[in-house]
């Protein structure tokens, strides 16, 4: 069995029928937008349990990408795959390839701590460090040495709270414990901390599921404001909020990709019954 | 879920119902039109006249009923697809009854002259028109596309019998400047009929849409069938 670091080499298979490796065309338009994230064959093993099989699709650049299943499809496994989050998982294999910007995520020689610092990622509970707000931030870009002087910690600080919405309401009390910060500002602060380091992309594994709707809907509106400059990528368990965020939309069951389109597509006329099944509630 | 997912399976199952229920009026209402009108029958003629009353209930209750399943369920896919075609088919069949109406306007002062002469497209216009209406209908309630294609088809049929009762009408009425009154009645008549054959399209293409999420409206019409 091999670790995630050295992965099966496995050249990139045909795509399965039904299903494209870029966005489906149908709808208003052809996405033009370039690729980020090209993953082909995708496997993924814990263990004996294959948990995904044969992955193929093609995340587009400054796109909102939502990921959408029942529990256990693997969409939050696939998320980590893009940036080797599963890496410490004990017994996990990866095979197929993940290109970001054309390079192979899994290649030899990729320093795995430069590839997540490209690819952040803000989880479904937010937690932050027990330390002030500013030091939450400034703390990434002091261990990676991206900014040396005070005046620059705290430049970089501002501009990644403004970035993530939060600083009108933390400018005041950056040097308070983030813990006091609510549910919805403290997965704010994240979301600055995970920008602080300039990310290309940001991966968010259901960022608002723990937050009460205005918090959800604040922070829906900031990843509609960041994908001017991101690529983003988002597991969410409600359809709602995939609709209401993304471009496009991934559809996971049991560890496939069913069906992958524009979001108004998948949400208005799925390609897939079984798609249509999930999305009306018939099945899930 | 399952259980959230069945009652609004019910619910829309009681939409679909309330559209059935307004589409038999509706039709019922084009047919005593024009039977009266054939007849020569004024009471029956009053009758159509004052009954729109159901229809209009139904396009309230209709509307509210999508309004609620809209702000509710927030349904996706077909179930999104069923509802909006509801709300339209809702607009229709009101309208349809309204057409009925006018009918049975334009018989009530047809029948204040003699009668012009025989016109049996009249009765054949409303048939047409009437069996367009219920195979629309069926053709959203039984997800039928093939159905739902025929009525698109017999629109051209209703279209042609129309254009030639107006060329019989005004034959009538230049020979005989008596019948000019009654027979502007009758064309209007046909016109209405017309107008309820375009109602059931826009329901077929509702259908359509419903069913395979194709959009047929305005759309060049495929070759006639050899």
């Amino acid at each position: 069995m091999s670790t995630p670091s050295q992965p099966v080499p496995v050249p990139a298979p045909p795509l399965p029928p039904g299903l494209s490796s870029v966005v489906r065309s149908s709808g208003a338009g052809v996405e033009t937008a370039p690729v980020k994230i090209d993953v082909r064959g995708l496997n993924f093993y814990y263990g004996e349990k294959r948990a995904l099989d044969g992955i193929s699709l093609a995340i587009h650049a400054n796109r909102v990408t939502a990921f959408i299943g029942p529990s256990g499809c693997g969409k939050s496994t696939f998320l980590r795959t893009l940036n080797r989050m599963n890496d410490i998982v004990p017994g996990a294999r990866v095979e197929g390839t993940v290109r970001i910007d054309g390079q192979d995520a899994y290649g030899p020689g990729v320093d795995v701590v430069s590839l997540r610092r490209r690819v952040g990622m803000v989880f479904q509970k937010s937690n932050p460090f027990p330390k002030s707000v500013f030091e939450n931030v400034a703390y990434g870009l002091r261990i990676n040495g991206l900014a040396t002087s005070k005046a620059e910690v705290a430049a970089r600080v501002e501009e990644s709270l403004r970035a993530a919405a939060i600083w009108d309401e933390v400018k005041d009390r950056l040097h308070d414990s983030a813990l006091a910060l609510s549910g919805g500002q403290q997965q704010r602060l994240c979301i600055a901390r995970a920008l602080a380091i300039r990310p290309d992309i940001l991966l968010m594994d259901e960022p608002a599921s723990a937050l009460d709707p205005i918090a959800t809907q604040r922070i829906e509106e900031l990843v509609y404001d960041l994908k001017k400059d991101y690529t983003i990528v988002i597991v969410t368990h409600n359809m709602q909020q995939a609709a209401r965020v993304s471009d496009h939309t991934a559809f996971f069951w049991l560890g496939r990709l069913v069906e992958y389109g524009r979001t108004d597509t998948v949400f208005t006329a799925p390609a897939e019954k079984l798609t249509e099944d999930y999305v009306t509630g018939r099945c899930g | 879920m399952e259980r959230v997912v069945r009652h609004f399976q019910e619910e829309l199952g009681q939409l679909q119902s309330r559209l059935l229920a307004m589409g038999g009026l509706a039709e019922a209402r084009v047919r005593d039109a024009v039977d009266a009108l054939v007849a020569r029958d004024v009471s029956r003629v009053d009758r159509v006249l004052a009954g729109d009353e159901p229809i209009n209930d139904l396009h309230i209750e209709v509307d509210d009923r999508c309004f609620k399943l809209l702000a509710l369920h927030q349904p996706m896919a077909a179930d999104l697809r069923t509802i909006v075609a509801a709300v339209k088919i809702n607009t229709d069949l009101e309208r349809v009854g309204d057409l009925a109406v006018n009918i049975a306007e334009a018989a009530r002062r047809c029948l204040m002259h003699p009668p012009v002469a025989p016109v049996v497209d009249i009765p054949r216009m409303g048939l047409i028109a009437q069996r367009m209406l219920r195979d629309a209908l069926d053709a959203f309630v039984r997800r039928d596309v093939a159905l739902a294609e025929a009525v698109l088809a017999a629109d051209d049929e209703l279209d042609a019998l129309k254009s030639r009762l107006f060329r019989e009408l005004l034959a009538g009425m230049l020979a005989d400047a008596q019948s000019i009154e009654p027979a502007l009645d009758l064309v209007l008549v046909s016109r209405h009929l017309e107008r309820v054959g375009d109602h059931a399209t826009n329901i077929a293409e509702d259908a359509i849409f419903l069913v395979s999420a194709r959009d047929v409206r305005h759309l060049p019409a495929p070759p006639a069938a050899q």
